[in-house]
């Protein structure tokens, strides 16, 4: 609509001159009150959720070993496992791989844990960009909605406004799209003007509601960010980002800026990684992309400082690699994979496999998803809804039709403390 | 009638004001430039689908080689190839898109490029593999292009049958429970309604229209066999055909026998279908005037478009001789393709500029700023295309990216800056408000005036 403003026409013009005048402008953006005019007395509860889409397809099998499998030494010839190849072990059966081994201590702590064998319904025919859809849009087949799973459920949450989610990045995420309003940034947006250049693009928009309100709100952000140290710049970073098109540790700062709303007045934050599809050289490609998840979760843990113990941190793939290793050292586009979970309200320090002791589908050929793949035992929509239904409260009902419509929650895993 | 405005005709109906082209004298010239020959694709020519098929050819070729020759050195040579050609498909279509900018930047015919984007995401179509991944461009070239001044029966029988449609919405292995590929297969269900849907929803009746499930179903079984190979396009393929008689809204199409003549006869009933003329004109008058119409508005067009079959002449007649269209205040602000495009009208931008490009200045110059602003190239969020509202580009984030290219691209694309306070004029005309006037003057030097004329809604909205 032409010219309408969804904000309260509150000057916003003099509030920027007041959070200038006063000094407010520069420290903590999200810490201050004057940030959301609107009313958030009814904020949806204290519990933080973060969503992490691992685009590309995490090989689930190479990121959490299953070196107790007889079958998996045999299907990987350079792509090796267990405590002999440098990983930790989990549980006797399970080892994590060496590139997460800066996660172990929140294994310890119980703040760690996974699920295996997940899979979204998406079957056959292994395309990223269909099983991304899927994994985003929540339904069991393609074309059935055009929001995303996170939004219909910010739709059920009482109390959440604009502010309650962040979709962090340059991307539009599916996952977030739809009906309920929710805030969009990446820190590379930050806005750098001259002092006069400021001043003057204030006044060319004054008279126009929708850019005014756009860019005081950005001015805002650019200025909380000042306290985000510049990752970019540490060169520690370098070659661990070479050759990506996101610039050098842009997963640190998306992670910093989802900390610092986070301990603010929102609630909800989700951004992807990339890097994940690793078709050649694996054990180069895969260290490379869980380093950067692995450092995303710790800049999380220390950026939500108080608030860690109430957040539940879900990295989800849209789906697993073969069990067979290829001829190019790597992996090809396969069914079930893993589901990273992190965060002091979760119940970690363990892998959770369907329903039971002997859930593990196993390796062996003739156990594999069409002789090729690792079979899923568990939709991970079911791990997903069970999180938010701990962490939000929303009754089964609206989770199993609305939110992941024609989902069967089934038992409850207990991911949550 | 009104009187009319030659500015504001750049502005709404073009890409902007350009220092250099004269703007429109009148609606009849408008109309008369879109019925005279496409001067702006010869001048700044990019491939069509059916050149672009060469380039999968080769590819899949050299995969033959790959599969039967394998640990070869031909096998080799042939995997290097495959990259080879993946690598100038990614180059292409980077040098595509400077050549669509280039065609809004010099053309005199600038409603025409208006209408190719507007059908273009009407029918939105992406590669989601493969080769395919480059070609949405060849693909609006040939299916799109050629028909948004003529039937929209055609345009529609044109993109529904385009091989990149067919693999967009995975109608290409399609099959139905008695057709031959299903005894084949054992009974498997084979059917994908994802075309037929979106048809249905997107392309012609809308998504409140009176049509249900059992259509979406009818109309996916009528649709078997629509395929496409890389050496002929579009193919009907009749093993995956289901036979017998379906029933769209109340009508029955097919026999015993598959026939493509079938679906096209359905696609062409829908096209006239009353609820597609009400649809297609909401739809022009919120992408070409404001995101809320003048009812009015969309009556005559729809009017238009129910009396003319469908002439998509005659129903942009209808646009352009009504005066709701010619309402003064600017209002739908332009999505950042168009808004790029725009500014470099403003500039004059020349075509050497961008013959200069290498691959990775175009990611960084063309790519790159349409992807901070919102709108990565080619990858709308659906088959709905990108959105219309002005909310959804002028985030606080689409903003600040606005801001940051409207100061440096500039720069980057010609050599010497204008005098602000000069082009405040040249860009806005006489509709540049004070406050815009005042910044050009009072900006800290040329990069910034320029940059703030740009970044004004006045600039920023049409």
């Amino acid at each position: 609509m032409p010219r309408t403003d969804p904000k309260p026409q509150s000057t916003p013009l003099n509030r920027r001159s007041f959070l200038i005048r006063t000094g407010l402008i520069g420290c903590s953006v999200a810490a201050s009150p004057l940030m959301t005019p609107i009313s958030f007395a009814a904020a949806p509860g204290e519990n933080r959720l973060v969503v992490i889409i691992l685009r590309g397809a995490m090989d689930g099998l190479d990121v959490v070993q299953p070196y107790g499998d007889p079958a998996l030494a045999g299907l990987r010839r350079t792509l090796l496992a267990g405590e002999a190849a440098g990983a930790s072990d989990l549980d006797g059966f399970f080892a994590l791989h060496p590139a997460l081994s800066g996660l172990m201590p929140l294994w310890q702590a119980g703040e760690l844990g996974f699920a295996h064998a997940v899979s979204t319904p998406y079957r056959d025919k292994r395309s990223h960009f269909d099983g991304q859809d899927l994994l985003e849009a929540g339904t069991p087949g393609l074309g059935q909605v055009r929001d995303g799973w996170l939004n219909r459920m910010l739709q059920h949450l009482p109390g959440a406004e604009g502010r309650t989610a962040y979709a962090l990045g340059h991307e539009d995420m599916l996952l977030l799209r739809g009906a309920a309003a929710v805030s969009n940034w990446t820190p590379e947006a930050r806005l750098r003007l001259s002092p006069q250049a400021e001043r003057l693009a204030g006044l060319v928009m004054h008279d126009d509601p929708l850019f005014n309100a756009a860019l005081e709100e950005a001015l805002l952000l650019s200025a909380g960010e000042e306290d985000v140290p510049d990752m970019a710049a540490a060169p520690m970073m370098g070659a661990a980002m070479s050759g990506r098109a996101e610039p050098m540790g842009g997963h640190l700062r998306l992670a910093g800026f989802a900390a610092e709303q986070l301990r603010g007045h929102s609630r909800i934050a989700a951004f992807s990684l990339g890097g994940w599809d690793t078709h050649q050289a694996q054990a180069a490609g895969l260290t490379r992309a869980l380093g950067r998840l692995s450092e995303t979760i710790l800049a999380l843990r220390d950026g939500l400082g108080p608030v860690w113990g109430q957040t539940a941190v879900l990295a989800l793939t849209e789906f697993g690699r073969t069990a067979r290793e290829n001829g190019t050292r790597g992996t090809d586009h396969g069914t079930a994979g893993a589901m990273l979970m992190a965060g002091g309200a979760v119940r970690g320090g363990r892998v959770t496999v369907g329903a039971g002791p002997n859930a593990w589908p196993g390796l062996a050929e003739s156990d594999l998803y069409q002789r090729r793949d690792l079979m899923p035992v568990r939709d991970v929509r079911a791990h997903a809804a069970w999180a938010m239904r701990g962490l939000f409260g929303l009754e089964r009902a609206a989770l199993e039709q609305a939110v992941f419509p024609g989902l069967d929650m089934g038992a409850d895993p207990g991911l949550l403390r | 009638m009104v009187r009319f405005d030659p500015v504001l005709a750049e502005m709404r109906f073009g890409s902007g004001l350009s220092p250099v082209i004269a703007p429109p004298a009148s609606a009849a010239q408008m109309l008369a430039h879109l019925q005279g020959p496409d001067h702006a694709a010869d001048r700044f020519a990019v491939e069509t689908f059916t050149q672009y098929r060469e380039r999968v050819i080769r590819v899949q070729a050299a995969w033959k080689v790959r599969q039967t020759e394998r640990g070869s050195e031909a096998a080799t040579l042939a995997r290097k190839s495959v990259n080879l050609e993946k690598k100038a498909a990614r180059t292409e279509r980077l040098r595509w898109l400077g050549q669509q900018i280039l065609r809004r930047t010099w053309t005199e015919d600038a409603l025409r490029e208006r209408l190719v984007g507007f059908w273009a995401d009407h029918f939105t179509a992406q590669g989601k593999a493969g080769m395919l991944r480059w070609s949405a461009t060849p693909y609006v070239e040939e299916s799109i292009r050629p028909h948004v001044t003529g039937r929209f029966e055609d345009l529609l029988v044109a993109a529904t049958t385009g091989p990149l449609m067919l693999h967009y919405l995975d109608q290409y292995r399609s099959y139905g429970p008695n057709s031959r590929r299903a005894a084949q297969q054992g009974g498997a269900d084979g059917l994908n309604e994802n075309l037929a849907r979106e048809v249905l929803e997107l392309h012609t009746l809308g998504v409140g229209a009176p049509y249900d499930q059992e259509d979406v179903r009818a109309l996916a079984l009528l649709f078997t066999g629509l395929s496409y190979q890389p050496e002929k396009g579009f193919v009907f393929r009749k093993p995956l055909a289901e036979p017998g008689v379906h029933e769209v809204l109340g009508v029955s199409y097919g026999g015993a026998k598959a026939r493509l003549q079938d679906i096209r006869a359905a696609l062409r009933d829908l096209a006239a279908h009353p609820a597609t003329a009400r649809h297609i004109a909401q739809k022009l008058a919120v992408h070409f005037v404001a995101d809320a119409p003048p009812p009015p508005l969309v009556a005559h067009l729809e009017a238009r478009f129910i009396q003319t079959g469908g002439d998509l002449m005659q129903v942009t007649a209808a646009l352009l001789e009504h005066p709701a269209a010619w309402e003064p205040d600017l209002r739908n602000v332009k999505p950042p393709f168009d808004y790029l495009s725009s500014i470099a009208r403003a500039l004059t931008v020349p075509q050497t500029r961008f013959d200069a490009l290498k691959e990775g200045d175009m990611a960084r110059m063309l790519r790159q700023p349409l992807q901070e602003m919102g709108q990565p190239w080619e990858a709308p969020p659906g088959p709905d295309g990108w959105p219309e509202a002005d909310g959804h580009w002028i985030t606080p984030q689409g903003l600040a990216a606005r801001l940051r290219w409207a100061m440096t691209w500039p720069a980057m694309m010609v050599p010497d800056l204008p005098d602000p306070r000069a082009f405040v004029t040249l860009a806005l005309g006489d509709r540049a408000p004070e406050p815009v006037r005042f910044a050009a003057m009072a900006a800290e030097n040329r990069a910034e005036g320029v940059g703030l004329i740009l970044a004004s809604p006045a600039f920023q909205r049409r």
